[in-house]
């Protein structure tokens, strides 16, 4: 018998899909009948709460969480999101229900035995619910007490080898794609740069001093399987500087029916024949390509990285040898000011793990001091960029401006030099300019 | 600026806003140092390790408060 009546969630689990209210009263008979015997370290029918307060929230059309505060683990800014019920009378088991953000392995590279025992520890100290994995790739543990928070920390820590991850105006999370461990497209060894990045910048994941948060993603190609693109205030997406490398027996593979399109993948119906005109070809964005006399050409230098090609016929075509990163800056989603994707600043960059990625920190940190001095209180990088342009993140980064920095031609028929652009600057001597000039 | 001086600094700085408001953004307590926020950054660990701040969180912002001051820790049950 359930604690509380829930008719307006269990209306939820009639629909067609996995129901998250069926895992939560799954989870809530667990814990009643607690055949593992765990000494619960918080109240026991603490789901059951959590299904009243939901099931209450949407009877009255209003919310009765309190959400933030000051806990957390000792030195810590982040990583802790307190969350209190505002009744606390009703529902004491979820009168404390912080959330934790674990600090995910790059990749998200798991042992069994490590979820196994991460899952004991969670029902233990905590509610036994979680979240695989939040949008910044966190392990998130839902649901605790205060005084549990320094016990799992330590355990965390100690046992499991294991860092919480970022949360407020901090660092967060750094977050990656599975990168070079299994996949043949990826530029460059996303789990390193992430994994390096994370153990370099631990200052600014723990201890908040940025105007708001900031994210980082790796994808190792452009086909940005973690979207870094539009959900990361610095992005990482592998690239190439060369030529994509073609193997023209392959493509006659592809052409007789030899080898699947796109790895096999959307086989689920016949297609009919692989044309490679009308599916690779002629939806190449720039155009350039072409097929002619069983031989396919391409035209690197118009040539946008796309991945369209690559992806149809990857035993064909294989991204080029000199491989880096493009650095993208300021997505953000709609908090503020509206979505945003990001705007390439570096369109090339070496990935040099020898030297340990300096010529990216060497990026990052030059950002971080603009942004940290003349960012507002919770304006993420992509809304400073717009505020104070581009072109003023350039001359920060010390870098030239490129044609990949131009989104579109100017509509602007005014040039506003700087006086150390001008020649001679803007003194002129007055004298000089009389002799020539009347009054 | 040794420590000792911008500890007291940012004590005096926020016991006098203490009336109006108990948590402040980190660039509040730059300006007071009038430091830049690297710079600033340091001597503002120390105080919370010291344990004269805290951090506050809504989970998506932070910001730092006088430990114990304000209506959150009573509110939270805290103290």
């Amino acid at each position: 018998m359930a604690k509380h009546d829930t008719p307006l969630l269990d209306q939820l689990e009639s629909g067609p899909w996995p129901s998250f209210v069926s895992d939560l009263k799954q989870e809530a008979e667990v814990r009643a009948k607690n055949e593992k015997n765990v000494e619960y370290q918080i109240p026991q029918d603490v789901v059951e709460d959590l299904l009243g307060v939901l099931e209450l929230s949407f009877k009255d059309g209003t919310t009765h969480w309190k959400h933030g505060g000051i806990v957390g683990v000792f030195g810590y800014g982040g990583g802790v999101i307190g969350r209190y019920c505002d009744q606390p009378q009703q529902f004491p088991g979820v009168a404390h229900f912080h959330t934790m953000r674990v600090n995910q392995p790059a990749g998200k590279f798991y042992t069994s035995d490590y979820l196994r025992k991460l899952c004991d520890l969670w029902e233990f100290r905590g509610s036994g619910l979680t979240n695989m994995h939040g949008s910044t790739g966190d392990i998130v543990l839902l649901g605790t007490t205060t005084p549990q928070l320094e016990e799992i920390f330590y355990e965390l820590t100690h046992d499991f080898n294991q860092d919480l991850g970022g949360s407020g105006s901090n660092l967060r999370t750094p977050s990656d794609c599975v990168g070079q461990a299994r996949c043949e497209y990826a530029c460059y060894d996303t789990q390193d740069l992430c994994h390096h990045l994370t153990n370099e910048y631990q200052d600014e994941l723990h201890r908040p001093a940025f105007p708001y948060k900031f994210k980082f993603k790796f994808d190792g190609c452009p086909n940005c399987c973690v979207a870094s693109i539009a959900r990361s205030d610095l992005s990482f997406i592998g690239t190439w500087k060369d030529d994509i490398r073609i193997d023209q027996d392959a493509v006659k593979g592809y052409v007789d029916g030899n080898l699947k399109p796109n790895g096999g993948a959307h086989a689920g119906r016949d297609w009919g024949p692989f044309d490679i005109v009308k599916e690779v070809v002629g939806l190449c964005p720039t155009e350039c390509m072409r097929y002619e006399n069983g031989k396919l050409e391409i035209n690197n230098r118009e040539c946008t990285r796309c991945m369209h090609c690559i992806n149809v016929m990857p035993r064909a075509l294989r991204p080029g040898k000199v491989k880096g990163c493009s650095l993208l800056a300021g997505a953000k989603a709609p908090i503020v000011d509206g979505a945003q994707m990001a705007s390439l600043i570096v369109p090339f960059i070496e990935v040099n793990k020898e030297d340990g990625y300096q010529a990216i920190k060497d990026v990052i940190e030059k950002i971080w001091d603009w942004w940290m001095e003349e960012g507002k209180n919770r304006e993420r990088l992509g809304e400073l960029m717009k505020r104070q342009g581009l072109q003023k993140l350039i001359e920060v980064l010390e870098i030239d401006p490129v044609p990949q920095h131009v989104q579109e031609p100017r509509h602007n028929p005014y040039i506003f030099w700087k006086e150390e652009e001008v020649t001679g600057g803007w003194d002129r001597d007055v004298n000089e300019f009389r002799k020539h000039h009347q009054r | 600026m040794e420590y000792e001086e911008a500890k007291q600094l940012i004590i005096d700085g926020l016991t006098k806003k203490s009336k109006s408001k108990s948590k402040f953004y980190f660039s509040d307590l730059a300006k007071i140092l009038d430091m830049k926020p690297r710079a600033a950054k340091k001597f503002v660990n120390q105080m919370v390790t010291e344990e004269i701040l805290e951090f506050w969180s809504s989970g998506s912002t932070s910001m730092y408060g006088l430990k114990g001051m304000g209506k959150q820790a009573a509110a939270e049950h805290e103290d």
